[in-house]
């Protein structure tokens, strides 16, 4: 990741084992009408998080390709596609937990904070417990008071001594979120967040997420769940086969299937259509 | 690394199934070890049946006189007899379980060694009847009677041959024989041929008796010569083969130390392998291992933690099972300091092994199930005993010895246990060699199996 003490982005330049002539070109990111074209080369700017022609390949599958976009600060992007689209190796390379064969990534001197799909939690530890242990990992100047504050935040503070794997499924992943938050990171980037949660659960975490991008907190996350993307999402990314075919906000989706479509969903799936996915 | 190892320890702590298990199953092996060598074997129950009537059992050579009741005696330190009146209430009683077996002494018996002794014809038989239904009892009964029938054996056949040794002295020097009660004086060859010589000197040389009784002094001299040798070669049939027996330099560890030392590094093997391996399938299983390496802990710091913890608790485990032994087993506790030092070495060297185990299996149960199925053979292997197997495959085991720590860590045990050859020394920096290696191979095994 690209480290700045000025709050200004830098980028870092990631070149693959296939050499410079492997590198997708930006051009090659097809746009829909309407949408917004991939974002400038980083360099000093207001953004939070910004990817320039990520490519990623394993082997001879290319699971992303020349993807580039800019995030700002506060905005929440929701990232769609279909099975194997590379949304979760996005996130991934986002999130320094793999490194892109080719491109660039930047973002503020801060970390940028990270919520598995899974929770990724100890079952055997409190909650509490939890968010100090990965406190102190964290080195976060005053782990108790930072304990303290997430639970307040993750409206936990009754079932701080109650070991994890006794929580509910929303529950955990309220702790597995703010265990990313520890850091306060200035972007958070969660892999389905609301996969495993029933309609209730959802809701609350969804006005968890709603209230962090409020104070200002990047929130990027990827789902299956487009009506979730249409409901709270600024601004959606449509990634198919490694390629991102569209950015825009979830209305500029919809126009750019003709407005034909009644929602989100039947617009994304037309979308697919019309490209021949 | 401060604060996985706490993290660690209080799930160990809320785990209390898993750390009984691991405390309660290394001190269980000492306990039952302890009692084992502490406890002699128990004699095996016997259906005795003796037909020979009382006051029957005593054979006579010569002047020699055995009684059979002697060696019954003998027989029944090694058993546990169950007299019997019969030959069928013998067999039911092995037949029933009642007895392991039953021995069957006939009425004939002393009969048929006096023959075999007086006239070179007999056949003296006692009668062993086995419950074949549990081999290992079968043979434990088989070995405990049979022993004690050979010694009675070779005792009458040395009670024999003293006898025979003592006639043929009596054939040469005289004596006296007692025949019905009375003591009847034997001339003997050489005071024969004394007396056929001195009769030779006083009859006149052309005498026909003369050239006669020449031919008897010569025969008595062949036969002297010949009886004379005949003495000391009946004496040593009697203990045909002496076994001098010479130890070479070098303290040898006793049975029981050995025995406990095994013990020891069996549970320090199990504790130490579970531990790393389950404790690092842990991460995984619980999804945090990602989180954790993503800037918080490299992935090696995170295999030096779970290698400690694992080192740390088996070493504390077996050290108690260890000081339990001692209740039976005598061990040297001036060595207390090598001991720990060697439990602690081979600690490290099974729980990098755990680590491996850990790292290529995804979740705590596969790990588990790993550890078990590769730490049986590594130790069976490691104690294949060097020369009962071919050269060949001597050499295979010895090179799967050597790239695990079993045999290193038995043989660093050993030696901080009791003093026993070789020294402790190249044993603890195989295990630390392996210790390094096995850490390396965990590593590779992350980058492979845990992205």
């Amino acid at each position: 990741m690209i480290e700045a003490s000025d709050g200004q982005l830098r980028p870092r330049t990631v070149s693959g084992s296939e050499g410079p002539s492997a590198r997708a070109p930006a051009s090659g990111v097809a746009l829909a009408s309407g949408g917004v074209p991939p974002s400038a080369p980083p360099g000093p700017s207001s953004a939070t998080l910004a990817a320039r022609s990520l490519t990623k390949r394993f082997g001879s599958r290319v699971a992303l390709q020349g993807v580039s976009f800019e995030l700002a600060p506060g905005e929440l992007v929701g990232i769609i596609g279909p099975n194997g689209a590379g949304k979760t190796t996005l996130l991934s390379i986002l999130a320094g937990i793999l490194t892109p064969t080719d491109g660039e990534i930047a973002h503020s001197d801060r970390t940028i904070g990270w919520v598995p799909q899974q929770p990724a939690l100890y079952s055997k530890l409190s909650v509490a417990e939890n968010l100090r242990l990965f406190a102190r990992l964290e080195k976060v100047p005053d782990p108790d008071e930072t304990v303290r504050r997430m639970l307040t935040q993750t409206g936990l503070e009754d079932r701080a001594d109650e070991e994890v794997g006794r929580l509910s499924g929303g529950n955990q992943q309220r702790v597995n979120i703010a265990i990313g938050l520890l850091c306060e990171p200035p972007a958070l980037l969660l892999d389905e967040p609301s996969a495993s949660l029933d309609p209730r659960q959802r809701e609350r975490l969804w006005e968890f997420i709603d209230a962090l991008a409020g104070r200002g907190t990047t929130v990027v996350f990827s789902t299956h769940n487009v009506a979730e993307v249409e409901r709270y999402a600024d601004r959606v990314l449509v990634l198919v086969d490694g390629e991102l075919l569209f950015t825009g906000t979830p209305g500029e989706l919809e126009q750019a299937v003709g407005g034909a479509a009644a929602d989100l969903e039947a617009a994304f799936v037309h979308f697919l259509h019309e490209r021949g996915h | 690394m401060r604060w996985l190892l706490i993290k660690d320890l209080q799930i160990l702590r809320r785990s209390p199934l898993l750390v009984g298990l691991l405390i309660v199953y290394p001190i269980a092996i000492a306990l039952m070890i302890g009692f084992a060598l502490s406890s002699p074997p128990g004699k095996p129950k016997v259906a005795f049946f003796n037909e020979v009537p009382k006051g029957k059992g005593t054979i006579t050579f010569g002047s020699q006189r055995v009684n059979l009741a002697d060696y019954v005696k003998q027989l029944y330190r090694s058993i546990d007899p169950i007299k019997v009146s019969t030959r069928d209430a013998a067999v039911a009683k092995v037949q029933n379980g009642d007895a392991l077996a039953a021995v069957i002494i006939p009425s004939d018996l002393p009969s048929e060694i006096a023959n075999l002794v007086n006239n070179g014809v007999g056949n003296p038989t006692i009668e062993l009847i086995l419950n074949t239904k549990d081999p290992i009892d079968r043979e434990f009964v088989n070995q405990a009677i049979t022993t004690r029938l050979n010694e009675a054996e070779q005792a009458i056949s040395k009670q024999v041959l003293a006898a025979a040794t003592r006639d043929l002295q009596q054939v040469l020097n005289g004596g006296t024989v007692n025949i019905a009660g009375e003591n009847v004086p034997l001339l003997g060859l050489r005071n024969s041929r004394t007396i056929v010589q001195s009769a030779i000197q006083t009859l006149p040389t052309d005498s026909p008796v003369r050239t006669a009784l020449k031919q008897v002094a010569a025969f008595a001299d062949l036969a002297i010569e010949g009886l004379g040798f005949a003495s000391p070669v009946l004496g040593s049939i009697g203990t045909p083969l002496t076994v001098d027996q010479t130890e070479l330099a070098g303290k040898t560890t006793p049975t029981d130390s050995y025995a406990a030392a095994i013990a020891v590094i069996v549970s320090l093997m199990f504790v130490a392998v579970l531990l790393a391996a389950g404790m690092l399938a842990i991460e995984r299983s619980e999804n945090a291992y990602t989180r954790l390496v993503r800037g918080l802990v490299s992935p090696g710091k995170l295999l030096s933690e779970k290698v400690g913890l694992a080192a740390g608790c088996a070493a504390g485990v077996t050290l108690v099972m260890a000081a339990l032994v001692t209740l039976f087993v005598s061990l040297d506790w001036a060595r207390l300091p090598l001991w720990l030092v060697t439990l602690v070495v081979a600690g490290l060297a099974f729980g990098a092994m755990g680590t491996l185990i850990g790292a290529v299996a995804r979740d705590v149960a596969a790990a588990s199930l790993l550890a078990f199925l590769l730490s049986l053979p590594i130790a069976f292997i490691a104690l294949v005993p060097a020369n009962s197997v071919s050269s060949g495959l001597k050499s295979v085991l010895d090179a799967i010895a050597f790239v695990f720590p079993f045999r290193a860590a038995l043989q660093a045990v050993d030696n901080a246990f009791t003093g026993s050859s070789p020294g402790a020394g190249w044993p603890l920096v195989h295990l630390a060699v392996l210790a390094v290696a096995f850490w390396a191979l965990a590593r590779l095994a992350l980058r492979r199996f845990a992205s």
